[in-house]
C-alpha cells in the first residue's frame, strides 16, 4: 500500500491532467476578500448541440466532484451520479451536455486549502478565506460564460447542489430553462448545523490536524476525518433502511469477541466508509464546505422573505423530497415549493417514497429516475420550441 | 374527451389561471392549456399520475387537497377545479371552503346521488348503488359524503356561496339547472357541475 503522502503526490499529479479554466475575473467573496486568476476544475459529457440549447448544469454536493458519471480518474471509481447521468439514463449524455465544476473549497482541482497561497507559498490552511454557497456558484457562472452558454436547459442538484442551484436561480434568475433541486433545503437547519459541527469537530480534535497546517508535511488527520464521514454516513440513510441493511448481523463472526473491534456489519460499514474517505478528501475541504453549508439562508440573503428570493422567476421548478430523509426533510423541500408559488412561479413537486434515506438521490430509485426524466424531456420540447418561437 | 371535461372547458374563460385539485394524469389540464390557453396548475396525490403530468410537461404537486391547500396564496388563481372528488374528502366543507379562499371561483362536479337509477336501485332492489358513475360497492368505495345536486344546492344557500351556474349532465346531454327545474333535473342528471364563488 502506498504511503499516504505518496498517493497525494499522485493524486496531486493527476489532478494537474484534469479540464480546469482559470478564472481571471476578481469574484468578491461574502467574506469581504476577492480571489482572482483562480483555478477551477469541471468535467462535460455529451455533446452541446449547434443551437446550444442541450445543456444542463450539475451541481455537486458537499464530498462530491466533477465527475458525475463514468469513472473518475482520479480514484477510479465509479463517477457519483452515474445511476441518473449517462448514455441512455434519466439525464442522456447522448442528447445533453452535461457539465459539472468541483466547487471552489473543494479539493478536486478548483482552488481550495490544500493550495498555495501566493502570499507566502505555503498551502494555505485557514488561511483561505471562508467562502459561501453564493461564493461557489458566482466561479461557476464564470464557467458557462467559458463555455459560451447563455442559458442551460436545466440546472440540477441534490443536497448542497440543490442549495447551490436555488442560489444560482436567485442570483442568476435568467440563466436556466429549468431547475431540478433534490433533496435540499433554502437554509441549514439547526440539527444540520449541529452535524456539521460534529463532522468539523472531529477533525479538529485530531492531533495530527494542527490547526490545518498538516498539509505542508503531507500528512492527513485520517482519524478525524474518518469519523467526519462516518457522522455523514449515518445521516444519509434512515432508521428503517438502517436496519433493514444491518440489523444487528455480525461481521464475519460466530458471536461477540467481547473487544471493541468492529463486531457489527454496521460499525464495519461505518470504518470502511469512514476510511475509504481519507484517501480521495481533504480534511480542510470538509471544514470549509460544511461551513458554506451552514451559512446558506437565502431568506436572510433577501430580508427574511424567501418569496422574494424567487421573485420574476421564469425557470420552470421541480423540486423532488424523499419520504425517509431526515436530513433534508419533506417540510423543508415543500417550504421551498410554498415559496415558489407564493412567487408565481412555475413549479411541480414530487415526494418520492423511500426508505433509503437522504441517499436515495444517488441510488436507483426507479420513480425517482423516472421523474427526472419525465421532467428533462419534456423541458427540452418546450425549450426549444420557445427559442424557435 | 369526456364531456364533463367539455362543460368545464366552458365554463372557463381564455387566457386565465387555473388551478385543477385531483388533477390526474393531466388530461383536463392538457385539454384547457391546448384549447383554452389556460395558465394550468395541478395537485394530485397518486405518484403514477404526478409522474405522468411531469411527463406531459405540465406543472403538478404532489400533495393532499384534504390537507394541503394552504400552501396556495389567497386568490392566486382565476378559477379552481374540483372534479367529482370532494364527496371522498373527510371534511368537503372545510376543503371547499380552502378552494373558495384560493381560487376567485370555484368549479365543483358531483356525481349525483339524486340520479334516478340510483334511486331505483335502493328504493325497488334495497341495495347501495353501483353505476358508471358510482362504480365501487359499499365496502370499498373512495367515498364518505354523497350528495344529490339538490343537496349541494342547499348547502350553497346555507354557507352563503354563491352560485354563478349549475350545469346537469346525463349521457351526451347536458343542460342549464335552476332553482325553478331543479327537482326534474335532480332526476335525470348523473353529473352535477357548480360554478361556485
Amino acid at each position: 500500500m502506498p504511503s499516504l503522502a505518496g498517493l497525494f503526490f499522485w493524486m496531486n499529479r493527476k489532478i494537474e491532467d484534469i479540464n480546469k479554466i482559470l478564472v481571471k475575473k476578481p469574484l468578491k467573496l461574502d467574506c469581504g476578500k476577492t480571489i482572482n486568476n483562480f483555478p477551477l476544475a469541471y468535467e462535460t459529457y455529451g455533446k452541446l448541440n449547434a443551437n446550444k440549447d442541450n445543456a444542463i448544469l450539475v451541481f455537486h454536493a458537499l464530498t462530491g466532484d466533477q465527475f458525475v458519471t463514468g469513472t473518475n480518474p482520479i480514484t477510479n471509481k465509479e463517477g457519483w451520479w452515474v445511476t441518473a447521468v449517462g448514455p441512455g439514463k434519466a439525464i442522456d449524455t447522448d442528447k445533453y451536455f452535461v457539465i459539472c465544476a468541483n466547487v471552489i473549497g473543494g479539493c478536486m482541482g478548483s482552488l481550495g486549502p490544500k493550495d498555495t497561497n501566493p502570499e507566502n507559498n505555503q498551502p494555505y490552511g485557514l488561511e483561505f478565506p471562508v467562502i459561501t454557497i453564493k461564493d461557489m456558484v458566482k466561479a461557476q457562472e464564470s464557467l458557462l460564460e467559458h463555455l459560451g452558454i447563455k442559458k442551460l436547459l436545466c440546472a440540477t442538484g441534490g443536497s448542497m447542489g440543490g442549495m447551490q442551484l436555488l442560489q444560482f436561480c436567485a442570483t442568476f434568475p435568467d440563466k436556466t430553462f429549468s431547475a431540478i433541486p433534490i433533496a435540499c433545503s433554502s437554509s441549514h437547519s439547526a440539527q444540520n448545523i449541529a452535524l456539521n459541527e460534529l463532522a468539523r469537530q472531529a477533525i479538529m480534535a485530531d492531533p495530527v490536524w494542527d490547526n490545518g497546517k498538516y498539509v505542508s508535511k503531507s500528512v492527513q488527520p485520517k482519524n478525524g476525518l474518518a469519523v467526519a464521514r462516518m457522522v455523514g454516513h449515518i445521516s444519509y440513510l434512515s432508521e428503517k433502511g438502517m436496519q433493514e441493511k444491518f440489523g444487528r448481523k455480525l461481521q464475519e463472526k460466530a458471536d461477540y469477541e467481547f473487544s471493541f473491534n468492529a463486531d457489527f456489519q454496521v460499525e464495519s460499514y461505518l470504518r470502511h466508509q469512514g476510511y475509504a474517505f481519507v484517501e480521495r478528501f481533504d480534511a480542510n475541504s470538509i471544514l470549509y464546505i460544511t461551513r458554506a453549508m451552514d451559512y446558506f439562508d437565502l431568506s436572510k440573503q433577501f430580508n427574511g422573505g424567501l418569496v422574494e428570493a424567487f421573485k420574476n422567476q421564469n425557470t420552470k421548478f421541480l423540486v423532488i423530497s424523499f419520504s425517509s430523509d431526515w436530513l433534508y426533510t419533506t417540510k423543508e423541500n415543500k417550504d421551498i415549493v410554498i415559496a415558489l408559488n407564493s412567487s408565481g412561479a412555475d413549479v411541480s413537486y414530487s415526494e418520492i417514497a423511500t426508505d433509503k434515506g437522504h441517499d436515495s438521490f444517488l441510488l436507483n430509485e426507479p420513480e425517482f429516475l423516472k421523474t427526472l426524466k419525465g421532467f428533462v424531456d419534456s423541458m427540452y420540447e418546450k425549450f426549444k420550441n420557445e427559442k424557435r418561437i | 374527451m369526456k364531456k364533463e371535461f367539455k362543460v368545464i372547458a366552458d365554463l372557463l374563460p381564455n387566457n386565465t389561471r387555473v388551478l385543477d385539485v385531483g388533477c390526474g394524469d393531466g388530461s383536463l389540464m392538457n385539454f384547457l392549456k391546448k384549447e383554452k390557453n389556460i395558465e394550468v396548475r395541478g395537485l394530485e396525490l397518486n405518484q403514477d399520475n404526478v409522474q405522468q403530468c411531469i411527463r406531459k410537461g405540465l406543472p403538478v404537486i404532489q400533495g393532499n387537497a384534504e390537507t394541503e391547500l394552504h400552501q396556495f396564496p389567497d386568490q392566486s388563481f382565476d378559477y379552481v377545479v374540483l372534479s367529482q372528488t370532494l364527496q371522498a374528502f373527510y371534511e368537503p366543507e372545510e376543503v371547499l371552503k380552502n378552494l373558495l379562499k384560493i381560487g376567485k371561483s370555484v368549479i365543483v362536479s358531483i356525481p349525483n346521488f339524486g340520479f334516478w337509477k340510483v334511486r331505483i336501485k335502493l328504493l325497488f332492489f334495497g341495495e347501495m348503488p353501483v353505476t358508471k358513475t358510482l362504480p365501487n360497492t359499499w365496502y370499498n368505495t373512495p367515498n364518505l359524503h354523497m350528495c344529490t345536486i339538490k343537496d349541494l344546492f342547499k348547502f350553497c344557500d346555507e354557507k352563503n356561496i354563491n352560485i354563478k351556474k349549475v350545469v346537469g349532465v346525463s349521457e351526451d346531454k347536458t343542460s342549464l339547472i335552476k332553482k325553478s327545474n331543479l327537482e326534474i333535473k335532480n332526476l335525470f342528471s348523473k353529473l352535477g357541475i357548480f360554478l361556485i364563488g
